[in-house]
């Protein structure tokens, strides 16, 4: 009886100690992340952990030949766990904005979701004949970045309706009561399933990721201020993997829009 | 102008919230409530007088349907009558073809007619309270003078009963211009409208709203004084002898 308790207790010693030693060690880089998102990160019916964030994660960490693990966390307590060092780096479609970048340090960032100039399909509309637009009607869903691009590039010459919820804005899209809408891309492809075949709606411009200064900087890996060089390590491998491509089909496995940054 | 938008300029100098333009925007709302509240409580009030007298009428056929009407707009929430003349009606086949349509484009329509259609309902049944509370004696007297059933209305029972319905149709015109903080939710730039614009645009919700608090009582200080102005000139004959 003895004898088990104190294997026991010298089991749980070891295991102990190697718990702190694979923490230590420079080459396990944990990831903190707040599952599901999709399609960025949520589990297959089989639970296992996938999509673009996740995969892309596992492909820096393959590009930078270090093992990596996925930490869940929930959203409202992710910077703490990181700077409580649960984790090392943040990749959980956090946006960069100047609050969070007092305390965390972000990596270049890896992605944006466009937004779009979205009408009916049997109306004509040149948006880049600008004078062509005055007067028409535009809607928008209030107090979103959408809202800010229109009132800031095209307040002076359109009339803006600003609605509570994107649905609201689709009812009055086909209603007629609009003319245009500028839409985030996602939010249009769940709401009017925008570039499918059965549409009533086509799409008339770019995917639009610019002004920085309204769309933001996007989305960036998260680490402590102190660790910089794990940050650079971030991206380099980032840099390297849009560039071979592998940031591409990633891209276009999950979606079927330009989200490069 | 020039003068008070540099006076305006000056004053506001430094302040990143209330510029001219979001004042701008304060103003548009400041017109938008007071043209819709104003206009539906008019109409609203035109369409309630003969209600009323509808809805006092023994004939069950007159009564009974005015009643139907009233209790359903004051049996549902105005949010919700909006949602329904606004978003509801695109859904009635052929609606875009018809020679409605130009009206119900317009999001300030659609809140018109809600507005309107809602506080015509409350007006009846206030009138029509007053109506019953008729003293008998005055309808009496008139017939005893030989006047006619609707001589005896528009003499006896009308004036009294408007003067009756004076404090509660007051309460109900300060309920209107409150209720109409949500014209903005069918995109109409009301004064909450505006007040969410703000709000959105600087991430500053103690400015923007207690600003927009700060105009509706005022708003709501000149209705109630005009409505003291009216009690005392109009139920004068109601005050005890010697007072004031």
């Amino acid at each position: 009886m003895r004898h088990i308790s104190l294997i026991l207790a010298a089991g749980l010693v070891v295991g102990l100690f190697t718990g702190v030693a694979q923490a230590r060690d420079d080459d396990t880089i944990r990831l903190g992340v707040d599952v599901p998102y999709e399609p960025f990160m949520f589990r297959t019916p089989d639970g296992e952990l996938t999509g673009f964030e996740i995969e892309l994660g596992n492909a820096v960490c393959d590009y930078l030949e270090a093992d990596c693990t996925w930490v869940e966390q929930d959203w409202d307590g992710i910077i703490p766990g990181l700077l409580a060092r649960k984790y090392d780096a943040i990749m959980s479609s956090m946006a960069i904005t100047e609050e969070r970048a007092q305390q965390v340090l972000f990596s270049e960032p890896y992605y944006t979701t466009p937004s779009a100039w979205i009408t009916a399909n049997d109306r004509e509309i040149d948006i880049e004949d600008r004078d062509s637009l005055e007067g028409m009607a535009v809607g928008v869903q209030r107090a979103t970045l959408q809202d800010n691009y229109v009132s800031e590039l095209y307040g002076d010459i359109v009339e803006i309706r600003r609605y509570t919820s994107a649905d609201d804005v689709v009812t009055d899209l086909r209603a007629g009561r609009l003319d245009l809408t500028f839409m985030d891309y996602p939010v249009a492809e769940s709401t009017i399933a925008i570039d499918t075949a059965g549409s009533d709606f086509k799409r008339i411009s770019g995917f639009i990721k610019e002004p920085q200064h309204i769309f933001g900087q996007g989305v960036g890996v998260a680490f402590r201020q102190r660790d910089r060089e794990l940050a650079e390590r971030f991206n380099e491998a980032l840099a390297a993997l849009k560039e071979n491509g592998t940031y591409d089909a990633l891209m276009e496995k999950y979606f079927n829009y330009d989200i490069k940054l | 102008m020039d003068q008070l938008n540099q006076w305006l300029a000056g004053l506001l100098e430094g302040n990143v919230i209330f510029t001219p333009q979001t004042l701008g925007y304060y103003w548009t709302g400041l017109v938008t409530t007071s043209q819709l509240v104003f206009l539906s409580l008019i109409i609203g009030l035109v369409l309630a007088v003969p209600l009323a007298i509808g809805r006092s009428s023994r004939h069950r056929w007159v009564s009974l349907p005015i009643y139907v009407y009233t209790y359903v707009f004051r049996g549902t929430p105005l949010l919700i009558q909006l949602y329904i003349i606004y978003y509801g009606v695109v859904f009635v086949e052929g609606i875009q073809d018809s020679m409605f349509w130009p009206i119900l484009k317009e999001a300030f329509y659609p809140a018109l007619i809600a507005f309107t259609l809602n506080t015509a309902a409350y007006t009846t049944e206030i009138f029509r309270g007053a109506i019953k509370a008729t003293p008998r004696g005055e309808i009496e007297a008139a017939r005893a003078y030989g006047m006619s059933q609707s001589l005896t209305m528009r003499r006896i029972v009308l004036p009294s009963a408007f003067r009756r319905a004076l404090p509660a149709y007051g309460n109900e015109v300060i309920f209107m211009l409150h209720a109409s903080a949500i014209a903005s939710v069918v995109t109409l730039m009301d004064l909450t409208g505006a007040a969410r614009f703000v709000y959105a645009r600087f991430y500053a919700p103690f400015e923007a709203f207690i600003f927009v608090a700060a105009i509706y009582l005022c708003l709501t200080f000149a209705i109630l004084y005009l409505f003291r102005y009216l009690e005392k000139r109009l139920l004068a004959h109601l005050k005890p002898l010697g007072g004031n």
